[in-house]
């Protein structure tokens, strides 16, 4: 009988090669459907009126003027009077009609009355904050290693005894989730059932969040997302617009698409939050940060948190260590989860202040970095390794200067930096369903969706390698809430819980053929091997039958099987030393930048990703994977930000012409490096969706600093804050 | 975006009719990279759009003897790679740095100079001037204007292309509706703009149904010139400040010069004082930094926008360094 577990490292058919992805033809060709693409027949197009104020109540709204333009179908407040708005670009009604035109004419007809109220948008400044009313406390905690002293006194004592003291001020404002598909749907009622083309990271879970509210059962209500434009956390709901489109499908009994506009996108669907930190830092003279003494702030909307007490400092744990968080409440939308959420803005709060140690020493970042991994636990050797694969493949030595002291090429200075990382990805709960037909078609099945990330693929290879088939042979059926249900795409867990499901689904239908087709071959089942499109006796391949002979043994009905993977359900997880899936990586990334100190423009030269993920199963979509994260990461870093306007509470650059974004011009040389010895093999399936997005703001600002030998404390790096920063004293 | 009627004349005269027409809002139609961007949000409203883009007397780019002929519906595209623009580089460093090739194969030169400021208070529809410029003085003004910024005006020019022909000395040719026929004037291009007073004026001095139906350029002699934008990244999003320069050198000295700086004024900006230092001088690296410093000399940045009075005056140096095919020491 077919093994669950792993073949052991190098004996792979297919798991770990290059593979190109199942869907890429459709999706270059333009034949993958979106919920975006998706237009049924007699379809109403559906849209939101925004709330233009950041803070007001809703004294009067009249939405009958609305409700009689030609072409309006139906209008649907989505607030009523009385209602408080919290941010600007709140969605207050919604009006379906025949064409957008009319759409937008009825919107334009609706008569709101506001009472506009104070707002506070400011998340940069933690004084003007607490004048105004609007912090909370989001914890404190101290750590020390003589933890009897008075911590006062005892940090008084290390900062005066340490070789290096120094404070700092470091912080990255809120982006937003941008994801090219807005946020939306497109729904068909059809008598008790609805069918929602929703874009969702979540297609098991979203059903009852959408039948609930519209008086159906979960049952009635099917789920459908073949393709995604983005999602990066920000999709895992239905929401009030998924919702109130399958309303309006119901009410109207046609079908409805009502998709967010872009500012309407920007201003309410997604956010991650900002991160801006204080600190006092003592180390001794060969960068050894003994003391750590921080206070951080920041907003996540409305409700106010900052970024976890977890992540700062982050990775690393220095001996004395106090920390203070403060939450700001802000008249901005709530955030929501974005690609590892905390980690970016911990390490790139944390990590560049790690950094500054070596430029008020005077030593080379690496081996700062080097000399505090005896802090990070037990994942030092590794990341220890890793720092040297990815220092050969950036040239760190030979490139390396002190900060500021590299020389200038006319007005261009140069410079690197680095940062380390590290995330869980360990799986989700998921469940497959593969069948093998009597002809030799292979089909399988799962409640799951493809962000993007080659989880299609994925599914398709697990398969095939189980099989012994070539990829091309399996049918990959995801993207329906009616296939068995798997989890939500978030925090790298997709490709254990997908993998794991998939691999013990195929292998027990596997076996079931096996058992089939035993006599044929008068051999026993716990003998025969299914490799390179057959069945044999295993290992002698003069005994054999194809694999299409062999399905023909299974009678009228196909084979069918289960495969689960359950958190907190006893897996043999540790058989033999192996293991399908696991949780935990590190991480290292090395940045170099040039800087023009005339214009502060800085430009990426080379970015270099060390990843260890566990077990590949795509190598060439894993590789890919990490070429975006590095892409996404040159964004905030360089470039991406929302911009408040304090004095209205406007996000006055929600549009895509106006909320910067890098150009493939400028992200420079990419080098990917997968870790992958046989000790990260052997642990099986991780995912790796967070891990290299994590590293490239603290590594980026941290090649400028070593560029300009001038910290620019605050992420995006825009020429504004390079030349304010080099007019500045810091 | 509200519904609205379309014509899509075959001459200029039938488009300047169509325009006119007194009962209705109206527009011109281009490349509509602009324009429709604008209708979707219901920040311009017309009930007519004239298409101007399939007139094929506003197509050309011909030579006359005064000088290079540009139709107004010329796309960027077929100017970047035209013979009979290679003298003039500095147009095809603003083209080049438009860097998006839908935005090129698209754009036309007359809806190039014509695009509406790019301002996120007029955008979101607050109006030109914004509150009489209260939104930007009071809000985020980081891309606003630090020259002519005393009045309500504080957005600054979009037009990528009007600095470096100013500075080559262009002007328009524009149809007016007349009593009968259409009347045909012709103006420099520098005088096509203004900045605004009040709501009721545009960044244009065009009037209801005028049309510029070509550009001219005179023909160069011995010019050498250039344009140098300083770019926050590539894409087509407009530069944090350019500056163009075009000067006639003979023996090695400026005979004449004229530099015109884009992004920092409600209006392309001329600086005279820039040009004037350059006369009678070579250009090295000190008579170009000079350039740049007297350029920025009468700036009056906001709160937001100090940063932009370097990038000026760096902006203006290297486009006379690079016009000079000498090494700008940056990016």
């Amino acid at each position: 009988m077919a093994e669950v577990f792993w073949p052991p490292q190098g004996s792979a058919s297919l798991l770990g090669g290059e593979h190109n992805r199942i869907d890429g033809l459709a999706k270059c060709i333009g034949s993958a459907k979106y919920a975006y693409d998706v237009v049924p027949d007699n379809m109403l197009v559906a849209s939101a009126l925004s709330c233009p104020h950041a803070h007001a109540t809703i004294r009067a709204i009249d939405l009958n003027a609305a409700r009689n333009m030609a072409g309006v179908v139906a209008v649907e407040p989505l607030k009523k009077e009385g209602d408080e708005i919290r941010w600007e670009g709140d969605l207050v009604a919604v009006v379906a009609g025949e064409t957008e035109a009319a759409v937008a004419e009825g919107l334009a007809a609706i008569k709101i009355e506001y009472e506009v109220l104070d707002h506070f948008v400011d998340d940069t400044d933690l004084d003007a904050a607490t004048e105004a009313n609007v912090t909370r406390p989001a914890g404190r905690n101290t750590q020390l290693q003589n933890r009897d002293e008075d911590a006062d006194q005892e940090f008084e004592r290390l900062f005066n005894e340490a070789a290096v003291t120094f404070e700092g001020h470091y912080g990255i404002n809120v982006i937003t989730h941008m994801c090219l598909e807005t946020h939306g749907s497109t729904c068909e009622s059809q008598g008790d059932k609805l069918v929602s083309h929703l874009s969702t990271q979540n297609v098991s879970g979203t059903p009852g969040q959408i039948a609930g509210p519209i008086g159906l059962t979960a049952q009635d209500v099917t789920v459908h997302c073949d393709y995604i434009g983005g999602g990066f956390g920000s999709k895992f709901a239905a929401d009030a617009w998924g919702v109130t489109c399958a309303q309006l499908a119901r009410n109207t009994g046609r079908p409805v698409k009502y998709m967010l506009t872009r500012s309407q996108e920007l201003k309410n669907a997604g956010n991650r939050p900002s991160g801006f930190l204080r600190a006092k830092i003592a180390a001794d003279k060969d960068g050894f940060v003994t003391a750590w003494d921080s206070a951080h702030w920041g907003t996540n909307g409305t409700s106010g948190a900052p970024v976890s007490q977890g992540v700062i400092p982050y990775v690393f744990n220095p001996p004395n260590r106090r920390r203070v968080a403060t939450g700001i409440r802000t008249n901005t939308s709530p955030a929501r989860a974005w690609r590892a959420p905390n980690h970016p803005q911990g390490c790139a709060i944390t990590q560049t202040a790690y950094d500054d140690v070596a430029r008020h020493l005077g030593l080379d970042s690496y081996d700062v970095f080097l000399r505090n991994l005896s802090t990070v636990g037990e994942r030092a050797p590794i990341y220890e390794d890793q720092m040297k694969l990815a220092a050969k493949l950036m040239d760190w030595k030979a490139k390396w200067h002190p900060h500021g002291k590299g020389g200038q090429d006319g007005s261009v200075v140069s410079g690197l930096g680095m940062a380390i990382h590290t995330w869980g990805g360990g799986p989700h709960a998921s469940r497959a369903t593969c069948k093998i037909h009597p002809d030799g078609g292979v089909e399988i099945f799962l409640g799951s969706q493809d962000l993007g990330t080659g989880t299609r693929t994925v599914i398709g290879l697990v398969v095939a390698e189980t099989l012994g088939l070539e990829l091309e042979q399996v049918s990959v059926q995801i993207g329906l809430s009616e296939y068995p249900s798997s989890g939500p795409s978030g925090g790298s867990t997709t490709v254990g819980g997908v993998s794991e499901s998939t691999r013990r689904a195929a292998t027990a239908a596997l076996n079931l053929l096996l058992t089939k087709v035993a006599p044929r071959l008068e051999a026993d089942a716990n003998q025969l091997e299914a490799v390179g499109g057959k069945i044999q006796i295993q290992g002698n391949q003069n005994r054999n039958i194809s694999w299409k002979e062999a399905c023909g043994q299974i009678g009228i009905s196909p084979i069918e099987a289960q495969g689960e993977y359950a958190p907190r359900v006893t897996y043999p997880r540790n058989y033999d030393g192996k293991r399908l899936t696991d949780n935990g990586v590190a991480g290292v990334q090395m940045a170099e930048v040039a800087v023009d100190t005339e214009t502060g423009v800085v430009k990426m030269k080379k970015f270099v990703a060390v990843q260890d993920i566990g077990l590949i199963i795509n190598r060439k979509t894993a590789r890919s994977q990490i070429y975006g994260a590095a892409i996404m990461g040159i964004a905030y870093a360089l470039f991406e930000e929302r911009i408040m306007d304090k004095a209205t509470g406007a996000f006055v650059n929600a549009e895509l012409a106006d909320y910067k974004l890098p150009r493939l011009g400028d992200t420079g040389e990419i080098v990917v490096e997968l870790y992958e010895p046989e000790s990260e093999y052997n642990r099986g399936v991780i995912g790796l969706g967070e891990p290299p997005v994590i590293s490239p703001g603290a590594a980026i600002s941290n090649a400028v600093c070593n560029a300009l030998g001038k910290r620019v404390s605050v992420l995006p790096i825009t020429p504004q804050r390079v030349l304010e920063a080099i007019s500045g004293g810091a | 975006m509200k519904p609205f009627e379309y014509a899509a004349p075959r001459t200029e005269a039938e488009a300047v009719g169509l325009l006119a027409a007194d009962h209705v809002e109206t527009e011109v139609l281009a490349g509509g990279t602009d324009l429709i961007g604008l209708m979707k949000q219901m920040v311009v409203t017309p009930g007519r759009l004239v298409n101007v883009k399939e007139i094929p007397s506003m197509q050309a780019i011909s030579e006359t003897s005064d000088g290079v002929v540009i139709g107004a519906a010329a796309r960027l595209e077929d100017m970047a790679e035209h013979r009979l623009l290679t003298p003039f580089s500095s147009i095809g460093d603003a083209i080049v740095g438009i860097d998006s090739q839908q935005w090129q194969a698209q754009s036309t030169l007359g809806g190039e100079l014509l695009q509406r400021p790019r301002c996120w208070y007029f955008r979101s529809g607050a109006g030109l001037l914004a509150a009489n410029g209260k939104r930007v003085t009071e809000g985020d003004g980081r891309f606003h204007a630090i020259f002519a910024n005393s009045g309500p005006a504080k957005f600054v020019n979009a037009s990528r292309l009007a600095p470096a022909l100013i500075a080559l000395g262009a002007s328009i040719r524009i149809m007016s509706p007349g009593k009968e026929d259409a009347e045909v004037q012709t103006l420099p291009l520098a005088s096509l703009y203004r900045t605004p007073r009040d709501e009721s004026q545009r960044e244009n001095i065009l009037s209801k149904g005028q049309l510029v139906t070509h550009v001219l350029i005179p023909h160069p002699q011995s010019l050498a010139n250039a344009t140098y934008e300083v770019r926050h990244g590539s894409g087509p999003e407009a530069p944090l400040v350019a500056a163009s320069a075009a000067l006639q050198v003979q023996a090695g000295l400026v005979a004449k010069a004229r530099i015109v700086i884009g992004q920092v004024a409600p209006q392309p900006w001329e600086s005279s004082e820039a040009a004037e230092s350059l006369v009678g001088r070579p250009i090295d690296l000190v008579t170009a930094e000079q350039a740049g410093q007297l350029a920025v000399a009468a700036a009056s940045p906001l709160k937001d926008n100090a940063y932009k009075v370097q990038l000026a005056a760096v902006a203006v140096k290297r486009a006379i360094l690079k016009a000079a095919g000498l090494p700008t020491g940056g990016f």
